[in-house]
């Protein structure tokens, strides 16, 4: 009955999620396969939410589906699950700026969509940045703001970057309340994103899955 | 006879508190050319908010953040403690660029009281953040999950038992105070009355009364300012403001994650605790008119904005207790002033079930030709000028967003131009040929 867990979670029905995950682990079944359902759930989960037919709350209540459904099945892990990631992300946001329910939509989405995100939290100093694309060889990075005082974080942030000499080797996504395109040539990043698909279809396009 | 206000409608009410404004009380003007600018901008606000009449020409607003404080040269940290600087910064600001409102110099707030109170829900500029930069709230559920029934049960006294005493580090104590709303007789006085003997609940109320004296200070030059700006020549574009119950509970209390949770998980709760914090935050609005001398009170609008919910949320969750909040001002003779922060878009058509000609829509992020369609007749409507035209745009493409919004939305009246977001440091040509761009180009023939 593995098409019940993916569409019921995907439907976002709590409750038979949970029962479901219990029910399949008592009945013995292998703890991957469920972990895997629920994935596929997730992956509609962001289908609907690139259709427009859910919205940030139907988003973030997915998250905690999910999170409960880990937090049962996590013990009967015997070994950590290896799944194949489609490539490194650096993401923050920017120095100055605390602001964190936008990022973490966008890291959320990314990772549900295989990408290993590493994210370096709120207010991140620009040093920071360029140390972790250096520790991960990342070649995308991810730069949040909702202030406008973000916008010379970001273009402070690229700037870092380039004197790094890394700007050739990543590509730099920036996105939040204000950001426009306007915004993004002046940061001299190379794409913004108007919300968090748009940052998973650009973070595929440049990993070349998209 | 003059009418007593309890026996005059919604409208002659509105007509009352808006006379109030057009000739405010105890302001000796500082010249008569002042006084005449004061006319004339009042009665073109005026006429561009009721629908009425053509306005002589668009006005325009500038509502900034701390704009103010970096076009002086100043901190935010040096306007949030200097209460003495931020009234020169914030006045300069509006005599420089001359737009047709001020909006007080609330905004910096006073920084002391922050400190004395120990205030957790903020980061502010030399407290967690630098000092060239605003204030930020942090995000957090400073209510939980199962605490609504204590909240709808009695709303004052979870704020003071439970609310405060989160977001005030020195209000902690308060958690033990009792609710007296069950003394009212001899019997049971020393129970009910010794938490206040408390050494820890004692220390608090110092503490508040502290804050209370320096907030007393900081009123005395807001109230100068308030008193100065008209007799300079700016009326006031609002004078305070109230908020829609979702983003009472979803802002500070519950939290963003926290109130979308909510929404599944316990929806008649959350329906039940906007209803019980209504006639607080209705009651705020209309009180604050009543002081202001104006009938303008905004409403800043957060977290129905587009993609913020579904429509369907949004018509369940959002719209009708805002709804409730702008009639019950609106019967009191109020002017809603609505700002939807963020993208409006998909909740145009929504919105058009209100009163015609008693309310204005501030917009950051809109189809200005939509929104002028959608609410042509039904509301006046403001905005559009984004932050990065003001920020990094060049001063061209700013006269040219003026422009356009001024032909779309201009149209016949009941548009005033405005910055959509609060907004910090910008380039202040750009500022400038903005509010030049209404006055030459927004006249109505």
């Amino acid at each position: 009955m593995a098409k019940d867990l993916v569409n019921t979670l995907a439907d976002l029905k709590e409750q038979e999620v949970l029962k479901i995950v219990k029910d399949r682990l008592s009945a013995g079944e292998d703890p991957f396969k469920i972990m895997g359902d629920a994935r596929k759930g997730m992956e509609i989960v962001g289908k609907r939410f690139a259709d427009s037919e859910y919205f940030i709350p139907d988003l973030v209540y997915s998250g905690e589906i999910l999170k409960a459904v880990t937090e049962i099945v996590k013990p009967k892990l015997t070994t950590t699950m290896e799944s194949k990631k489609l490539g490194k992300i650096v993401f923050g946001t920017v120095a100055g700026d605390i602001h964190d329910i936008g990022k973490d939509i966008v890291v959320f989405m990314l990772d549900v969509n295989g990408f290993e995100v590493h994210d370096l939290g709120v207010d991140v100093p620009v040093q920071k940045f360029v140390d972790k694309i250096k520790e991960t060889g990342a070649p995308i990075v991810g730069l949040s703001g909702f202030l406008a005082l973000a916008f010379d974080s970001m273009k402070e942030t690229v700037e870092a970057i380039k004197a790094a000499g890394l700007r050739d080797k990543v590509k730099v996504m920036i996105g939040g309340g204000q950001i426009t395109d306007e915004i993004k040539n002046y940061t001299g990043a190379d794409a913004y994103g108007k919300d968090a698909m748009t940052g998973v279809t650009l973070a595929k396009k440049w990993a070349g899955v998209g | 006879m003059e009418k007593q206000w309890e026996e005059m409608s919604s409208d002659e009410k509105q007509e009352a508190l808006f006379a109030k404004w057009m000739s405010p009380e105890g302001v000796q003007f500082k010249s008569p050319e002042a006084e005449k600018a004061y006319k004339e901008r009042a009665t073109r606000i005026k006429d561009a908010l009721q629908l009425k009449k053509k306005p002589d020409r668009v006005p325009v607003f500038l509502i900034p953040s701390f704009a103010p404080a970096f076009y002086s040269g100043l901190t935010p940290r040096e306007v949030m403690y200097d209460y003495e600087k931020a009234n020169t910064a914030w006045r300069k600001f509006y005599l420089d660029i001359q737009p047709d409102a001020h909006f007080g110099c609330v905004a910096p707030g006073p920084g002391k009281v922050f400190d004395i109170l120990d205030l957790k829900l903020y980061k502010w500029p030399g407290h967690g953040v630098p000092n060239n930069t605003t204030y930020q709230a942090i995000e957090g559920e400073y209510m939980m999950a199962d605490e609504y029934d204590a909240l709808i049960q009695d709303p004052t006294h979870f704020f003071n038992t439970v609310y405060l005493p989160r977001i005030f580090g020195k209000l902690e104590a308060f958690k033990q105070l009792p609710n007296l709303t069950t003394y009212v007789e001899i019997y049971g006085t020393g129970i009910t009355f010794f938490p206040y003997g408390l050494p820890d609940v004692q220390a608090a109320f110092k503490a508040l009364l502290e804050a209370g004296s320096e907030s007393l200070k900081w009123m005395g030059y807001f109230g100068a300012f308030m008193k100065e700006m008209p007799e300079l020549g700016f009326p006031a574009g609002q004078v305070g403001y109230t908020k829609a119950p979702f983003d009472i509970l979803a802002d500070t209390l519950r939290g963003t994650k926290g109130i979308m949770m909510d929404m599944y998980r316990q929806p008649n709760k959350l329906i039940e605790a906007m209803d019980a914090m209504l006639p607080f935050w209705t009651q705020k609005g209309i009180i604050e008119a009543k002081m202001g001398g104006c009938p303008i009170i905004f409403i800043p609008l957060h977290k129905g904005a587009d993609g913020f919910m579904s429509d369907e949320q949004y018509k369940k969750f959002y719209w009708p207790y805002l709804k409730k909040i702008i009639q019950g001002m609106v019967d009191e003779g109020v002017f809603p002033f609505i700002w939807a922060e963020g993208g409006y878009n998909s909740r145009l058509e929504i919105i058009r079930d209100l009163p015609k000609g008693k309310t204005a829509w501030l917009f950051d992020i809109v189809d200005i030709a939509k929104a002028k369609k959608a609410l042509d007749g039904i509301a006046c409507v403001a905005g559009t000028m984004p932050t990065d035209l003001l920020a990094v745009g060049t001063t061209q493409q700013a006269i040219d967003h003026a422009k356009r919004c001024i032909d779309v939305a201009g149209k016949g009246g009941g548009y005033i131009m405005s910055n959509g977001a609060f907004f910090d440091e910008v380039k202040w040509d750009n500022l400038k040929a903005m509010v030049e761009t209404v006055k030459k180009y927004g006249v109505y023939k």
